[in-house]
């Protein structure tokens, strides 16, 4: 069937002014956009430039596809309406609802124009439906993207943040280890120490676990394999802040931990490192005294 | 052909790799160490890596090899100035080279080497 090119086009194009006025009008009745901290004349602007967009861009094709260059403009606007939104404390499904929303006011003009002419509605219906649908689940991609960027920038600062490496004395470099050790932290962790152990000359490193929750049998490698690796290039390694649950849990799990120095507390093991290194803290008042 | 240079340190030798060690290089240099350490009576072998940005099992062997060589030959080794990267490398491919000592640079290396040969250690065993 040889069909005559949509209505839809010049439908929106024509009725541009109406469609706003009558969405704008629902969008605020409905309440929707309360949710968040939106200004009603920037949700006015808003419509009223994403409604131009669509009916500009309507004339030259219906089918939305994101890698159309058509549609970039259209895009580029949901993208930047997505990721404000987002930031103004929207929900994904409200963000989508800007979008679906629209569909009641242009059905409506779609029914008037197209009275007489049940097969062609039933076409533009469809059309402007799949349309609007696949606009909004594009806002919602977005958005989701934006959240994920915000995750992982979140990961990478912790993971830098959680890796201190502390020089305690000269030749004396102190690791303290917070929160759960994953291989991917390992990995980062192992890097720095070995780093810092090349930079500054170090012999001895102290790793303290004071705040590592749990210690489980990857956790114990992890620590090993960190090690081994300090010791390949002629540091030695002590294992500090042992709590009891841990030492039974280490023992529990059958982890031999005998080629590591190990000590309770991170004061233990400093001492330890200071008479490795041939010194010795002394009292100054009781030197006077004698 | 480039060879690793040996060089005499007093009763040591100072092995310095400058290049990426490819096999051919690493089994040369087994066979000029070998010969030099009988050459010159040498008591220990000093080698450094701090140049060596790779490294896979088999380098990670040969350097095990030579420990042992040099140990039959009553010469203790010390690898010297190994780079995170490698250590990484060494650990995860579970090679951490029992039997050989380590130290950050050349100077820490002597140091050991001094003390070890002072204490008059039997070319052995590394507890």
């Amino acid at each position: 069937m040889n069909r005559l090119a949509s209505r839809l086009p010049a439908i929106v194009e024509q009725h541009q002014r109406e469609i706003l006025a009558e969405w704008v009008r629902l969008q605020l009745e409905s309440g929707n956009w309360r949710a968040g901290r939106l200004q009603e004349s920037q949700l006015r602007d808003e419509s009223q430039k994403f409604i131009g967009l669509l009916a500009g861009t309507l004339q030259n094709t219906v089918q939305f596809d994101a890698r159309n260059a058509q549609w970039a403009e259209l895009r580029e606007f949901l993208s930047e309406l997505s990721r404000s939104r987002a930031t103004q404390g929207f929900s994904p499904s409200q963000v989508a609802t800007f979008v679906f929303s629209l569909k009641q006011p242009i059905f409506g003009r779609l029914r008037l124009a197209l009275a007489k002419e049940p097969e062609a509605l039933a076409d533009a219906m469809w059309e402007i439906n799949t349309l609007l649908d696949a606009l909004g689940l594009y806002t919602t991609e977005v958005y989701q993207q934006a959240r994920e960027a915000v995750i992982s920038r979140q990961q990478e600062e912790l993971i830098e943040l959680s890796t201190p490496v502390v020089e305690l004395w000269p030749g004396i470099l102190a690791l303290p280890l917070i929160g759960t050790l994953d291989s991917e932290r390992t990995q980062v962790v192992m890097e720095t120490l070995l780093q810092r152990l090349v930079a500054t000359g170090s012999s001895i490193a102290v790793i303290d676990i004071t705040g590592v929750p749990t210690v489980d049998t990857l956790v114990a490698q992890h620590l090993l394999k960190t090690v081994s690796a300090a010791q390949l290039m002629g540091a030695d390694c002590i294992i500090s802040g042992i709590r009891p649950q841990i030492a039974q849990t280490i023992v529990h799990l059958g982890i031999d931990l005998s080629a590591v120095a190990t000590k309770a507390s991170l004061s233990d093991a400093f001492a330890l490192a200071l008479k490795r290194r041939g010194l010795a803290v002394t009292s100054s008042t009781a030197a006077a005294r004698g | 052909m480039d060879r690793v240079p040996i060089l005499r340190l007093g009763d040591c030798l100072l092995v310095t790799v400058q290049v990426d060690m490819h096999d051919e290089l690493a089994m040369s240099l087994q066979d000029d160490l070998t010969n030099k350490i009988v050459a010159t009576k040498a008591r220990g072998v000093l080698i450094d890596i701090s140049a060596l940005e790779m490294v896979d099992s088999f380098i990670g062997r040969m350097l095990g090899n030579i420990a042992s060589m040099s140990r039959i030959l009553d010469a203790q080794t010390v690898v010297v100035g190994m780079q995170p990267a490698v250590a990484i490398t060494l650990v995860e491919l579970g090679l951490s080279l029992p039997g050989i000592r380590t130290a950050l640079n050349v100077d820490a290396g002597l140091a050991l080497l001094r003390r070890a040969l002072d204490r008059g250690d039997e070319g052995g065993y590394v507890d």
